[in-house]
């Protein structure tokens, strides 16, 4: 049997039932849109309770890692993340989630050898990458800033 | 000689008899439309267990000692078991057999091994080398997801072209003489590659060798496809059944009785499983818990299984590598002899 690869690859693609778009997207806006509106409720509650802008912001985000580990611990986050995608997994939520369920999942091979050096499997290269980004561009606006004036 | 070479195909003259087989199935399996045909369902996936590894020995180590128990028979009664999973250097296996004093040789052919295992035993069988072989294979989803995937708890979402891991095992004993059903004729495949990179559509990656090896064993063998009360792939999903009928209908042969064990084994419509079931748990388990059972009380007569197992590591497909898939094909029949 001959087989062009070009000629099979589009045979995949009409074989291969599309992702449904719409419907994720509905899911991934108003799940996403949940949880940044819990943020959100966090902030001006740690506002009202007296801290400032900075920190009421800080935990505020803090408070959200928080409900993600404790969620990704019962199975509930991955169960929610099944519909929502991008709903959960954009937010900071979604990055807690990253480093907390390796950790769980290979705590069988041991806290060092296991979680310890899984935990960053998948945020790792977001963590590496990030740096480097923030580093390119903290140069480049170190070069240009002298010129870019009337900003900050 | 207990066998004819045609082509690819080794057709026995002498079928080796399938007198006993055993599968264990988990949770979601035993709520699929096969859940009343496997031997035992889990109601606990980890089985006790502190890591899904163990969890999966003990699984293998469960279909195979049903298996002997329905035969009546002894472990030291046997001369070979063949054996295979889906984890890194087969430990599922190896870890399983520890616990069983018997010659064991570990298969790795990913979802394909079950039916390689039944093949090379019956070779073994029919070639005099060994008196009473064992094929058995298991797969777990979380720990096939574990390895090959990510963690269970993180929040990703599957495409539709997915295939979801069975967590299950199936065990078949093969001796020379004995009852129904039959192992008439087995074909090894050819390793094929079509191109495919996506590891969420494996599917799409192993259709080609199973349409390859379809189709020489039906050039082989002057059989066709209506001589059969069934054709069943293992595992090729929606996406994979889908290409298998149209390469093969693209050579002008027509398949009206085509089943998939990924397929049969959950009700897609009702459960969450994207493109269907795969993993060499699924193909062992649907075999000995409804194909085989099927035989022997005469519902069908002559089946081909042909399974596939896409034979890429991750490793391979971050280097940018494509997925090579192999199929391998069993006959059998619930009589030794019968033409059709």
């Amino acid at each position: 049997m001959q087989l062009n690869k070009a000629e099979y690859a589009a045979l995949v693609k009409k074989a291969s039932p599309r992702s449904a778009v719409g419907r994720n997207c509905v899911w991934a806006f108003a799940v996403g849109g949940c949880i940044c509106a819990v943020g959100e409720g966090l902030r001006q509650w740690f506002l009202a309770a007296g801290y400032t802008l900075s920190d009421a912001s800080l935990l505020a985000s803090v408070g959200l890692i928080f409900l993600s580990a404790v969620t990704t611990a019962l199975g509930w986050y991955q169960k929610l993340a099944s519909r929502a995608g991008a709903g959960t997994l954009v937010p900071i939520t979604g990055f807690a989630n990253a480093v907390v369920s390796p950790a769980i999942e290979f705590r069988c091979e041991g806290l060092v050898t296991g979680s310890g050096a899984k935990m960053f499997v998948i945020a790792g290269p977001v963590i590496v990458y990030g740096t480097l980004a923030g580093s390119a561009w903290g140069l480049v606006w170190y070069l240009i800033r002298p010129y870019v004036g009337g900003m900050v | 000689m207990n066998c004819i070479r045609k082509g690819d195909a080794i057709v026995f003259s002498r079928p080796p008899s399938l007198p006993a087989f055993a599968a264990v199935a988990g949770k979601r399996e035993g709520e699929g439309p096969l859940g009343s045909c496997f031997d035992e369902v889990l109601h606990d996936n980890a089985l006790g267990q502190k890591c899904w590894e163990k969890a999966e020995s003990l699984l293998q180590q469960r279909a195979a000692s049903l298996a002997l128990k329905k035969a009546g028979l002894d472990q030291t009664e046997l001369d070979a078991v063949l054996c295979g999973d889906l984890q890194n250097q087969c430990t599922a296996s190896g870890y399983a057999l520890r616990e069983l004093d018997m010659p064991s040789i570990g298969l790795y052919g990913a979802c394909s091994t079950m039916v390689q295992a039944l093949a090379l035993a019956g070779c073994l069988v029919a070639g005099g080398a060994a008196r009473r072989a064992l094929a058995v294979t298991s797969s777990h989803f979380c720990a096939a997801e574990r390895q090959f995937r990510t963690p269970l708890d993180y929040g990703g979402k599957r495409a539709p072209t997915a295939q979801w891991t069975v967590t299950g095992a199936g065990a078949v004993v093969v001796q020379p003489d004995g009852p129904g059903p039959f192992l008439r004729a087995a074909a090894f495949g050819r390793v094929r590659d079509a191109g495919v990179k996506d590891l969420a559509n494996m599917g799409a990656a192993m259709a080609p060798a199973a349409a390859e090896t379809l189709l020489r064993f039906f050039a082989d063998t002057g059989a066709a496809p209506d001589d059969f009360d069934g054709i069943y792939t293992g595992d090729l999903g929606l996406v994979g059944s889908r290409l298998l009928h149209t390469l093969l209908e693209k050579e002008g042969v027509r398949m009206t009785n085509h089943h998939d064990c990924g397929l049969l084994i959950f009700d897609r419509a009702r459960q969450p499983v994207q493109a269907g079931g795969s993993g060499c748990g699924c193909c062992a388990s649907v075999l000995a818990g409804r194909l085989l059972p099927a035989l022997r009380t005469g519902e069908m007569r002559r089946i081909l299984v042909a399974a596939t197992g896409a034979l890429m590591s991750s490793t391979t497909v971050q280097q940018g590598e494509s997925i090579p898939a192999v199929s391998h094909l069993v006959e059998l029949a619930a009589g030794p002899k019968e033409e059709l």
